[in-house]
């Protein structure tokens, strides 16, 4: 099954030349409407007209999350605020957000392209799609609702938190899909279990997860808890959020959209491309997006290449799933930790991002792990509101499960949380020190 | 169909394509709109071969033809209809379509020309009725019919048409347009050339925005048309205006 078997199954060549074609077009568009990227290329002696063919993509400058905090809120829109009928952020502390921007058309061409992954997941418009990904700022929750809602599906916005009520209605409305996070589907179908709700008892048959790494064997337990067929999907808000690449059934790496996004995998040290199928980190170009176009962007995400030869028919190279993140990975007792996953945990727990401070010490050849929650003026875990000895408790669960690695948890102040030295310091590792 | 990449071309000195990349799948009708002086007549000057290509390539069907002359392009299946019609004024409607039959009577074919005829004026009944009448005294919407049944003699693949709706009224726009799309019915593949963007953007598959010699922009016809800046800039839209209101 496809939603747009003419691009999904495109011929090579056809493809390749969609692609240089966007891609000028992209690059006259941004040299004329986006003063970073003119002074950006003029810097480098660079002109859009010099880039004839795929190949030449690698002579224009990389975009980093730096920059796109630079030009904090609408320094990168390719067109005036008017044309925007959509503003997305990025998670993170307001001063280091990414805020994006999307036209009607992108909203139209986003909306077809999260069609694609959800068919791609097994969905069609007969089903009923629980989105249990915070409504908000953040793209997860409005994506894939404009996708599934496109397709044809039912879609109940369910957002994240309040899991029993979550279950409830996943029993109750007959729900066939999941959409969340991974880690989510697992408090899911924990959740069930305390709850003492068989499997039999809910209609669900698919889950489409996304929104940060997780393990092949996650998967196979989410699938057994909850009886589906779970496929990863992958996006970002800088480059659009959910719908840049996702899993067919058959599992094994997730298919790209090509047509709308040009993507390299680079060795995050030499900034050279490494050969199909090594590791390195992924690089995406943009290649109809009007009001943010995004030209090189590094994602900070490991992943690799692989040829479009899937026995499921579509063509698009497929990129594996994400081995981590190029930044600040921390190792903790010999267990590779990042510290973004620490936060997507406390997202998903709280509902909204937290202030945090991972503090990193060394007791004797131990290390240890404390997570410093900022709490709110409100009591914090809105979801439970009993006692905050219980919130700390969960969040010191759901981390250590998680993590694989005991980790502590405190709740501070918010005002232990303020920067020492600048910069948000949101790793402090003492045992540098 | 057609396939062109960084394509180059000019007067002289003066550069007016600047890496024109593009291409047209069979049977698709796509339009190119821009403002005037943008470079779309010299685009279709230089795929037929009338204008010469400084660099990059034209692919048609299977064939780089950026070096060919121009009949030869014509031979291959790629017939233009020029800006302004250029009917020969003082010859017959009949002459002048008999004219575009020239690559069949070049291969030795005349005999095939009576059905060409009759296929043609089975899209134009109105120029059977005026076979004899001298074409300068036709009307402009009837001089532009005539000019695309002479680019159809030669039975192309490809119809490229430049401005056919220039100076004429909006009901004649109209009949224009509609044979436009009997053409791709009929299995021809269409490159339009118009500044009436919302007419060619009305009846295209997909369009691409050429603005001082580059693309800015390429997407379906229905993107294009919701797109505001090309609403702003093609399609006569005050925005602003509308805005207050």
């Amino acid at each position: 099954m496809y939603w747009e078997p003419d691009k999904e199954c495109m011929d090579r060549e056809e493809l390749e030349q969609l692609q240089i074609e966007r891609l000028q077009s992209t690059l006259n568009r941004v040299y004329a409407h986006v003063p970073f990227y003119r002074k950006k290329f003029d810097a480098l002696g660079i002109s859009p007209e010099e880039i004839g063919s795929l190949s030449d993509l690698s002579r224009l400058p990389f975009t980093t999350k730096e920059d796109v905090r630079a030009n904090y809120p609408y320094g990168l829109f390719a067109v005036p605020l008017r044309e925007v009928v959509r503003i997305h952020a990025s998670s993170g502390s307001t001063e280091t957000s990414s805020v994006v921007g999307y036209t009607r058309n992108d909203i139209t061409m986003w909306s077809k392209l999260v069609a694609r992954i959800l068919v791609a997941g097994g969905v069609t418009k007969d089903d009923v799609v629980q989105v249990s990904f915070r409504y908000g700022l953040f793209t997860g929750g409005f994506g894939l609702h404009y996708g599934a809602e496109r397709l044809g599906a039912s879609v109940i916005p369910a957002s994240s938190g309040n899991t029993a009520r979550q279950i409830q209605i996943m029993k109750d409305f007959k729900t066939t899909a999941l959409v969340s996070t991974p880690s989510y589907a697992m408090l899911v179908a924990d959740t069930i279990r305390e709850m003492g709700i068989p499997v039999s008892a809910l209609s669900l048959k698919y889950g489409l997860f996304g929104g940060e790494p997780w393990s092949e064997k996650m998967r196979r337990e989410i699938q057994d808890a909850l009886g589906i067929v779970a496929t990863d999907n992958y996006g970002l808000s800088e480059v659009i959020g959910p719908g840049v690449s996702g899993e067919c059934l058959e599992r094994n790496g997730l298919h790209i959209n090509e047509d709308h996004f040009l993507v390299e995998v680079i060795d995050p040290k030499t900034l050279q491309p490494v050969p199909p199928g090594e590791t390195g980190e992924l690089v995406v170009t943009t290649l109809t997006k009007e009001a943010f176009p995004m030209i090189r962007y590094r994602t900070r995400d490991l992943t690799s290449l692989h040829a479009g030869d899937c026995p499921c028919g579509r063509t698009g190279r497929r990129m594996s799933r994400l081995s981590g993140r190029t930044d600040e990975m921390l190792i903790i007792r010999g267990m590779k930790v990042s510290p973004a996953k620490i936060a997507s945990l406390l997202f998903e727990i709280e509902g909204n991002e937290p202030e945090y401070r991972i503090v990193v010490d060394r007791k004797g050849a131990m290390d240890e792990v404390t997570v410093l929650v900022g709490a709110a003026a409100e009591p914090p875990f809105g979801e439970d509101r009993r006692h905050v000895g219980t919130a700390v408790e969960t969040i010191r669960k759901r981390l250590t499960h998680d993590l694989g690695v005991a980790v502590d948890v405190k709740l501070v102040g918010k005002k232990d949380l303020e920067p020492v030295g600048g910069g948000s310091q949101r790793v402090v590792d003492r045992r540098k020190l | 169909m057609l396939r062109i990449k960084n394509l180059e071309s000019g007067y002289g000195r003066l550069k007016v394509l600047k890496k024109v990349t593009m291409h047209i799948g069979a049977g698709e009708i796509v339009t190119i709109i821009g403002a005037n002086g943008a470079g779309k007549t010299s685009l279709l000057r230089t795929i037929s071969g009338l204008l010469r290509a400084h660099a990059g390539e034209i692919v048609f069907d299977t064939r780089e033809i950026s070096r060919l002359p121009a009949e030869k392009i014509v031979f291959l299946g790629c017939s233009m209809v020029p800006e302004g019609r250029q009917v020969f004024a003082p010859m017959t409607v009949k002459e002048n379509i008999l004219l575009g039959a020239y690559p069949q009577f070049r291969r030795k074919e005349g005999k095939s020309v009576r059905d060409d005829f009759e296929r043609v004026y089975g899209i134009f009944p109105r120029l059977r009725e005026r076979e004899r009448q001298l074409a300068g005294t036709l009307s402009g919407g009837e001089q532009q019919m005539l000019a695309i049944a002479r680019a159809l003699m030669a039975r192309p693949k490809l119809v490229m048409m430049d401005e056919p709706s220039m100076g004429l009224a909006p009901l004649v726009i109209k009949d224009i347009f509609s044979v436009v799309t009997k053409l791709r019915e009929a299995g021809s593949t269409v490159l339009l050339v118009e500044q009436n963007a919302k007419a060619a953007l009305g009846i295209a598959d997909r369009g691409y925005v050429l603005e001082t010699g580059r693309i800015i922009m390429e997407g379906a016809a229905e993107d294009l048309l919701s797109n505001r800046e090309v609403q702003r800039a093609y399609l006569g839209r005050d925005l602003d205006a509308e805005g207050k209101m």
